[in-house]
């Protein structure tokens, strides 16, 4: 009764499950766009030109691409900063606040060490930033362990505490002469290297290297098996000889560092200045991709980088076609409505 | 294909299925299945771990499709495609593990399940549905008790209530009797003669082969997938039974008695009045005293519910001693982690392996290495050695003659070989203190008996075994010492041989309570 499927069998599985998993995830996309073309046809425009606009202005040039590439950049870490602790069973909605903590640290670092070198000040604003996300994260996940508090709750109520540690910096002590929202621009070598003349900067890789680690993390390694141990059955897990605990708080903590190295790349690379209020979200949207992603690596690239077209086209609509932006949110709740409804023909229902 | 035609038509013929066949990836778990049921019978079903029993009867109750085949209610082609379709032929089926509402009374679970459930819930009119078939078939619960302060034989109890209340005409019973008291097999069999009576159809999954005798009217026996033989009580035998389901006879273990040398040896586990506080419904343990000796068995005997999983619990590190202390090889422990318990040679088989062993979702194999993570890693734990997982996991099972497939998730077993992964796993690595609760829980007979052998193969290479059981036969056979858990207090520690199941039986239920046990 019991034989184990072969080696062929197992690849073909997995062959089965990638299409499966592309084939469901861009009919709901079609579908998302469906609904969005009968909103564009609503309120008057014209939805296959639009359409047509939105894919020149994002994929069909070099500079429009190299805009999505760097709206995405960010959102690969924000996403990933959720989906690592996702996998111990852990809600992280705290990106937003740990990544503003982890701008904020690494500020002081830009800040207070801007003569040096960039070979020294990069890193340790990449450190400081880490540090400042983790703290951040810290508390939630120690609350957790111990038993006393859910960690959605705390990490949802620190996010408006860490804006308001950014303000009182910037504005007490760090804003620059001319503007008290924001500090002064950072010295060269406190920005992060930019590629190819765009404004892509190492975050990408940033990004994309800590995407490949996590699999590999995930896939072959110790504490990848034990991770998946304790979000299958957290109880038999600690039976079984896991360090449950130490898993939560560390876990926690490194999916705050990772939310706080995206701070540092946004400082750094992208604004080359600490702005009051400069995230617009990104932490959330991370939070958004990774659940649309199920958590997994690959899901998490190709997510952000539809989200990263619908949020740049969505800025051209707005330009061209006079569309108010909040158009580019109802684009995005109907793919999030679609994705989480998961229509059933999608699925395959052999199981039933 | 053959071409399937309706059953010769039989008066009392209920339910014929024709021809069920059913493959899950890599396993045929039916292969073309034939079974009639008759109304008024208990129809047992018989088969070793794996066979595919539970497999078929979700197929009936609409659960899983079959790949081909058919089923006929009273000669007329039907077509079950969901647990709803089932419902409406009256089908009705208890699975292994309940599906009650622990939050919710009685009566309104068993609301919840009817199908006349009107928009304004008439609670009155459940209740005294309820008390006409509970007085008429001795299933005496209280509609308005919450189903958490329910014993497992209480809720099983409702569980049927709950079809009989839905005009179920045929009962499927997955594995009854596998987790409920010996008084309450009784009482259960009891009740299913009365639904007999009133030409109910049963059938009944068990591993039990004497339950089987004691109760059935007739018994299928599967194997690998496949029905080896249908037989009517009168004809069967145990010894017969057993070669149907296994194409072998099979001899019972032999239990040498152990020569403990006590004195010699220090204790390997020294419990000294440990006392706990437990969360939620749980039992505390009060002022427990426990040693158990290297090449020792020691039987706990209780009701469950008496404080059985919290001795393991406690002697594991996954509850704190409140009071006492606890020491294995003679050195203290009582605040060291689970990782360092496990570390240092202890196993731990719990009470329900889904639930409290096993990750559903991941693979066997996977499963069998979460224990031992720190062997297994290689390069600092870049790496785990999964070949080196195999080998020393595939000794054991040869050893034990199971057989487990790797690849498939351990949600996806069956319910015994589920049980057999966790046993193989813990017993893996020679490891020095066994703790094994309802070792044989949801195991064919052979699989019990491999299990018990590979206990007594432990205790003679030295050592220690606390052996959490309700069955009182399995303890009186592979016990040294004895002792009886009631209300989470030690209350009667016993040699096999100076005691009667007479005596235990009391102790166990508290009907003979010493002046030291009320609280
Ligand atoms: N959902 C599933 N996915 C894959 N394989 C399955 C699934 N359900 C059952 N199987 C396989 O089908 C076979 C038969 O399983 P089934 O549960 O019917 O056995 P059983 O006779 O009830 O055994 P037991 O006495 O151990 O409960 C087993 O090999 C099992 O691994
Ligand atoms: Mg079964």
């Amino acid at each position: 009764m019991t034989q184990s499927p072969d080696a062929r069998n197992r690849s073909s599985f997995i062959a089965e499950k990638l299409m499966h998993f592309l084939v469901r995830y861009g009919l709901m996309i079609v579908i998302a766009f469906l609904f969005f073309g009968l909103i564009l046809l609503i309120s008057g425009e014209d939805p296959i030109q639009s359409y047509r606009d939105i894919f020149t202005s994002t994929l069909g040039s070099s500079y429009g691409f190299s805009e999505v590439v760097v709206a995405m950049s960010p959102m690969l870490l924000t996403a990933l900063a959720v989906a690592l602790p996702s996998r111990l069973g852990l809600i992280n909605v705290g990106v937003e606040g740990q990544l503003y903590m982890g701008a904020c640290f690494s500020t002081w670092g830009a800040l207070a060490f801007s003569n040096s070198p960039s070979w020294i000040l990069l890193p340790l604003m990449i450190v400081l930033g880490m540090i400042g996300g983790a703290l951040w994260a810290f508390i939630p996940g120690y609350l957790r362990a111990l038993g006393l508090v859910n960690e959605t709750i705390t990490t949802l109520l620190l996010n408006s505490v860490a804006p308001m540690i950014v303000s009182f910096f910037v504005f007490g002590f760090w804003h620059s002469p001319m503007d008290t929202n924001k500090t002064p621009n950072f010295s060269p070598s406190a920005r992060l290297p930019k590629f190819f003349d765009t404004r892509i900067d190492l975050s990408l890789v940033i990004g994309l290297a800590l995407l490949v680690l996590f699999w590999f993390l995930m896939r072959y390694t110790r504490w990848g098996l034990e991770m998946r141990a304790i979000g299958g059955n957290p109880l038999a897990a600690r039976r079984n000889g896991i360090p449950v605990k130490t898993y939560l708080i560390a876990v926690m903590c490194i999916g705050g560092a990772i939310a706080g190295l995206a701070g540092m790349t946004q400082v750094s690379g992208y604004y080359g200045v600490l702005l009051v209020n400069f995230s617009r979200g990104i932490g959330y949207m991370g939070f958004l991709i990774s659940w649309l992603a199920g958590g997994s690596p690959l899901g998490i690239l190709l997510t952000s980088f539809v989200i990263s077209i619908i949020f740049s086209g969505g800025n051209l609509l707005q330009l061209t076609r006079d569309l108010p932006y909040a158009v580019i949110n109802v684009l995005l709740a109907f793919t999030l409505f679609v994705v989480l409804a998961r229509p059933s023909f999608l699925i395959n229902r052999k199981e039933a | 294909m053959p071409k399937l035609l309706p059953p010769e038509s039989h008066p009392t013929l209920m339910i014929s299925m024709r021809e069920i066949s059913k493959t899950f990836p890599g396993v045929v778990a039916n292969d073309r299945i034939d079974l009639d049921i008759y109304r008024a019978e208990i129809h047992a079903l018989l088969g070793e771990n794996g066979a595919g029993k539970s497999t078929l009867m979700k197929i009936l109750y609409g659960f899983y499709r079959a790949d081909s085949g058919r089923i006929f209610l009273d000669g007329q082609s039907l077509s079950i495609q969901s647990p709803h379709d089932a419902r409406l032929a009256q089908i009705g089926m208890v699975f292994q593990d309940f599906t009650l509402i622990p939050a919710f009374s009685v009566a309104e679970n068993i609301a919840l399940f009817l199908p006349d459930l009107g928009a304004v819930l008439d609670i009155k009119d459940v209740n005294l549905r309820i008390e006409q078939l509970s007085a008429r078939y001795n299933l005496k619960v209280n509609p308005h008790a919450m189903v958490s302060e329910l014993s497992i034989g209480e809720q099983q109890k409702v569980e049927i209530l709950k079809l009989l209340l839905s005009d179920a005409r045929l009962l499927i019973l997955d594995e009854p009797t596998r987790v409920l008291a010996p008084h309450e097999v009784d009482a259960l069999f009891q009740v299913l003669d009365g639904l007999r009576k009133d030409g109910l159809a049963i059938i009944l999954i068990t591993h039990k082969i004497n339950e089987v005798m004691e109760c059935s009217d007739r018994i299928t026996v599967l194997r690998r997938g496949r029905v080896v033989g249908t037989v009517p009580q009168p004809d069967a035998s145990e010894s017969m039974l057993v070669e149907m389901m296994f194409e072998k006879k099979l001899s019972d273990v032999e239990v040498s008695r152990s020569v403990i040398r006590k004195g010699a040896l220090q204790p390997l586990l020294k419990l000294h009045g440990v006392y706990t506080r437990s969360e939620g419904l749980g039992v505390n343990l009060v002022d427990i005293d426990l040693e158990v000796c290297p090449g020792e068995i020691v039987g706990v005997a209780g009701v469950s519910g008496n404080g059985q999983k919290e001795l393991g619990d406690v002697v594991l590190g996954m509850i704190k001693c409140l009071k006492g202390t606890k020491n294995l090889f003679g050195k203290g422990v009582t605040h060291h982690s689970i990782q360092r318990m496990r570390k240092s040679g202890i196993s731990y088989i719990p009470e329900n392996p889904l639930t409290m062993a096993a990750a559903p979702f991941m693979t066997v194999l996977e499963n069998m290495a979460v224990t031992k993570t720190w062997r297994y890693a290689r390069q600092g734990g870049l790496r785990m050695d999964w070949q080196a997982v195999m080998t020393d996991i595939e000794n054991t099972m040869k050893r034990m003659g199971f057989s487990l497939p790797w690849y498939v998730p351990a949600r996806s077993l069956s319910g015994g070989n589920l049980q057999r992964m966790i046993i193989v796993r813990e017993l893996t690595h020679d490891p020095r203190l066994i703790i094994a609760s309802y070792l044989t829980r949801g195991l064919d007979v052979q699989s019990t008996i491999a299990a018990h052998s590979a206990l007594i193969q432990a205790r003679e290479n030295g050592a220690g075994v606390l052996l959490i059981s309700e069955s009182l036969e399995e303890l009186f056979k592979l016990s040294d010492r004895l002792i009886v858990l009631y209300a989470g207090r030690i209350v009667g520690r016993f040699r096999p041989k100076e005691t009667d199941s007479y005596e235990i039986g009391h102790l166990m239920t508290g009907t003979k309570v010493q002046h030291d046990t009320k609280s």
